[in-house]
């Protein structure tokens, strides 16, 4: 019998009536790492987030064994105390700070009660340091000075301050270079010998296959299997087939009676650099082109450069050193500005709506005509609204926005109905080249299959279309071809026929492979 | 077909009822003092400014921030009146045109650091403040310049040239005549507009109701104003500029832009607005209309003094939250703001009839606006 120190029994959690995770069992051993994988929205960060008690007891059911007591976690404090602390795939450390005091945030050394004792922070965050392999690091200095590899090395310092018996690392290597990768990933071999437990959360299984112990796959919300070293076989094939292996069912509507034509959208050698860090290059040579007709899908994880390319391409609203053509119907145009984008007849659907692509507080009218306004519903800079009520309620009705009028806030709107507004506000700018970055996270069923119906449309009006999903699924489903994006970088193309998950998933690690080279 | 009706948003004219309701009050607890002519004529020349102002203010305030430098700069430009009339005798004319153009060079100031440098606005303008003080203080050399001539007077107290019936001004009168049926062609025409496009209607009585309220209400004042000195010169001013300002706010692409910018910056970008424009444009028009705010101001007291405007930038924020603005941006009106206006100018006039010191009636004024904007935000809260 072997020791666990976790037993995560039977959990299932549900927002608003979906369900994240259906019954998922989690096993870890005392003074392993264990590996957790899955497709992206499978559920691992949420099964992590109800383990640290980000979401409390009482909104899930199951239970949670944690060294053979059943645990209720309210807070993520109460959690913390047991000795299991979480580290997010987004950094939280305050980046002004120093290095000691990011690490002893929110455990402060004190003196006497509220008093920093600030020589034994110094002191104990050093020590810290030292057993993460930072002992040469001046702890004085503030942390956005060092890189992102060292940074996250300070949040499992800052982890180690806590007295941690169980570390969760989400996408640990996720913003990290090979290098910085291996070192982090030794630490964690490291801290394995000081008797620490390790989850960790990653998408790279040869990163997995290098530090695990046993590893377990989730998909859809539910557990599929866990394997062990030594036991099972432990191979990136076996992995993959078991995080994608799925029936597609029919839910995607078929593409009927639509012509493809020419190439009508093509950009060539693009390269883009990072935003803040002029050195680092985000997109290396990107080619692609779509035809007429044609719906081209970007596949990749997330952070692969895919909506980079898109906001770069698209009036250069991202990064710097921007270079390459971009060829609309055959001319190649100069985009330095969103207007000069949408002149051209490109249009952008962002992805997260609520950031990017609606004002929340104003009605389905002005949302659905706010990039479209200069150009057809006004006349000398004076708005004519009548234009704008009748295009309004034209495209409520053909792309069924379900809202009592379109006086209504958006803010009010479903999900669904609010990406089919952000989709109608394109629509308006009559654009010939349309690329939708994620149109369906976060909605039901029905409202994505209603999506998938107005991207036919599109095809079928001769429009070219770019679809952006890490839905592979959706990809696969909705996509005539599709460009595989890895590290900024197309790692592959796959045509309608040849195309599956499993595909994808060997187009990204094999171009993994090649970079680790 | 089927007849589409939805009632009217009665949010929008809340504010509206509680100025009315706020007139009634004084009117009962002064026993009709703020009934008379002369009040009634001292409520719109006293409040004209900050009218003014706070049309300007609600751009930047829909854009999600405020101009603190608005007090200093009506000071400045009402020196800079006060120096070119008195020491260096130039017309009228040019004096006015100089100090609009201060307005604006300063309002181009602060919209450069902000739109171009990208330092944030409450910044910006807080400097703004000091420096455009500092230079009032140095212009007037610390002293009051006065006093101007009868002629330059007039666009601060000055009234229309009477056609006298005895006591009362025929010309009150046709302007009431013209407002009413501008108002009821208008709402028939919309009607029109709204039935030839299938859209959906407010009902006949709601509308009705909406519009005899603010008939009575022009007819009041007018008539107010007929038997007192005429029809002031300040309010051809101030309705320009609401009438300009409401429409474009409500009907131009650039206003659009800003309620677009206000609501959500980063979807406003995306949808090819160009925002650091709007924030430029949207400050340099506080700047021109704290200079309108100037010239009307000394001209009113007839003299240029260095605490001129002060703190009426204060006012004019004040105004724009009582009148329904957001404070996050992306939500107001200038209707809204010119209310908002009219409230505080009735608690101070009102308070000042009954008796109440000045440092009761600022505590008032405060409790006011809070309780507003806090009802506002509860309202708002229960409803998302």
């Amino acid at each position: 019998m072997s020791d666990y120190i976790l037993e995560m029994n039977h959990i299932t959690k549900e927002f608003s009536g979906v369900k994240a995770l259906d019954d998922v069992n989690l096993k870890v051993k005392r003074g392993e790492i264990h590996g957790l994988c899955g497709e992206n929205g499978a559920g691992k960060s949420t099964l992590m987030n109800v383990l640290s008690g980000v979401y409390p007891f009482g909104s899930y059911s199951g239970d949670i064994v944690y060294d053979g007591e059943v645990c209720k976690f309210h807070h993520i404090k109460d959690s913390e105390k047991k000795g299991i602390v979480i580290i997010h795939q987004e950094l939280a450390l305050s980046p002004l700070l120093s290095v000691a005091e990011n690490v002893f945030i929110g455990n402060e050394q004190k003196m006497f009660k509220g008093v920093i004792d600030w020589t034994k922070t110094r002191a104990r965050a050093q020590e810290m340091l030292a057993k993460v392999g930072l002992g040469n690091e001046n702890v004085n200095v503030p942390v956005n000075s060092l890189g992102v590899g060292k940074q996250q090395l300070i949040e499992i310092a800052k982890a180690m301050a806590k007295k941690v018996e169980l570390l969760i690392l989400d996408e640990p290597t996720a913003a990290l270079n090979d290098e910085e990768s291996k070192q982090l990933l030794d630490i964690m071999l490291d801290l394995k010998k000081q008797g620490i437990t390790c989850i960790i959360i990653s998408h790279k299984l040869n990163e997995l296959e290098y530090v695990c112990d046993g590893l377990t796959i989730i998909r859809d919300g539910h557990t599929i299997e866990t394997l062990e070293k030594g036991v099972d076989e432990f191979t990136e094939d076996r992995v993959i087939k078991g995080m994608v292996g799925r029936e597609l069912t029919n839910r995607y509507p078929a593409r009927e009676g639509v012509e493809v034509k020419d190439v009508i959208f093509e950009v060539n050698n693009w390269n883009v650099f990072h935003p803040d860090d002029p050195e680092r290059q985000v997109l290396k040579d990107i080619n692609i082109n779509v035809r007429a007709g044609e719906v081209v899908g970007l596949a990749g994880l997330m952070g692969a450069g895919r909506t980079e390319f898109a906001m770069s391409v698209f009036g250069k609203s991202y990064g710097q050193k921007i270079s390459g053509t971009v060829k609309i119907n055959g001319k190649e145009v100069h985009l330095n500005s969103v207007t000069d984008a949408i002149n051209s007849k490109l249009a952008y659907v962002s992805e997260d709506r609520k950031t990017y692509g609606l004002v929340l507080i104003d009605d389905i009218k002005h949302n659905m005509t706010m990039a479209a306004l200069r150009e057809y519903f006004s006349k000398n800079g004076v708005v004519n609204s009548n234009d704008e009520i009748l295009a309004a309620e034209e495209y409520k009705k053909k792309i069924n926005v379900k809202a009592n009028s379109i006086e209504q806030p958006v803010g009010s709107l479903s999900g669904g109905n609010q990406q089919k507004v952000v989709l109608a506000k394109w629509m308006l700018t009559q654009p010939d080249v349309l690329i939708l970055d994620e149109p369906t996270r976060g909605i039901d069923v029905g409202a994505k299959y209603e999506i998938y119906c107005v991207i036919n449309d599109l095809a079928k009006a001769g429009k070219a279309v770019i679809v952006i999903s890490s839905e592979m699924q959706e990809i696969i489903g909705t996509c005539d071809r599709v460009y595989v994006i890895n590290d900024g970088e197309i790692a592959g193309e796959l045509n309608k026929d040849e195309v599956s998950q499993e595909k994808i998933m060997q187009c990204i690690m094999s171009h993994n492979r090649r970079g680790e080279q | 077909m089927e007849k589409k009706q939805v009632n009217l948003d009665m949010k929008q004219y809340g504010m509206f009822i509680v100025l009315i309701a706020v007139f009634l009050i004084f009117a009962v607890m002064t026993g009709g003092k703020n009934l008379s002519p002369a009040n009634i004529n001292n409520l719109i020349l006293q409040n004209s400014y900050v009218v003014i102002l706070a049309t300007g203010m609600l751009l930047c305030v829909l854009t999600g921030n405020v101009d603190l430098g608005v007090g200093s700069v009506v000071a400045l430009c009402g020196s800079v009146v006060g120096v070119l009339l008195i020491d260096f005798k130039v017309s009228k004319v040019v004096a006015i045109i100089v100090a609009l153009l201060v307005g604006l060079l300063c309002g181009m100031f602060a919209g450069f650091f902000i739109a171009v440098m990208g330092v944030p606005p409450f910044i910006v303008t807080l400097a703004t403040m000091l420096m455009g003080r500092g230079a009032t203080y140095t212009i007037l050399k610390a002293q009051t310049k006065g006093p101007f001539d009868g002629s330059y007077n007039y666009i601060g107290a000055g009234f229309l040239p009477k056609i006298a019936v005895g006591n009362f001004d025929l010309l009150c009168l046709i302007v009431a005549i013209i407002a009413t049926v501008a108002i009821i062609s208008g709402e028939i025409k919309g009607m029109a507009t709204k039935k030839k496009y299938g859209f959906a209607q407010n009902p006949l009585w709601q509308t009705v109701i909406k519009d005899g309220i603010f008939i009575l209400l022009v007819w009041f004042v007018l008539i107010k104003l007929g038997q007192y000195s005429g029809f002031p010169f300040v309010l051809v001013i101030m309705g320009c500029i609401v009438g300009i300002y409401h429409f474009i706010t409500s009907q131009t692409v650039a206003g659009r832009q800003i309620y677009a910018l206000g609501g959500n910056r980063k979807a406003a970008q995306l949808s090819g607005i160009n925002t650091d424009r709007v924030f430029f444009w949207v400050y340099t028009n506080m700047g021109f209309l704290s200079g309108v705010a100037g010239i009307v101001l000394s001209a009113r007291n007839g003299s240029a003094t260095p605490k001129a405007g002060d703190q009426f930038e204060m006012d004019a924020i004040a105004s724009c939250y009582l009148g329904g603005a957001a404070v996050a941006g992306g939500a107001g009106t200038i209707f809204g703001a010119v209310i908002g206006a009219f409230i505080m100018g009735i608690l101070n006039n009102g308070m000042s009839l009954y008796g109440w010191s000045t440092d009761i009636q600022k505590i008032v004024k405060g409790a006011v606006l809070l309780g507003a904007v806090t009802v506002d935000l509860l309202s708002k809260r229960k409803k998302g």
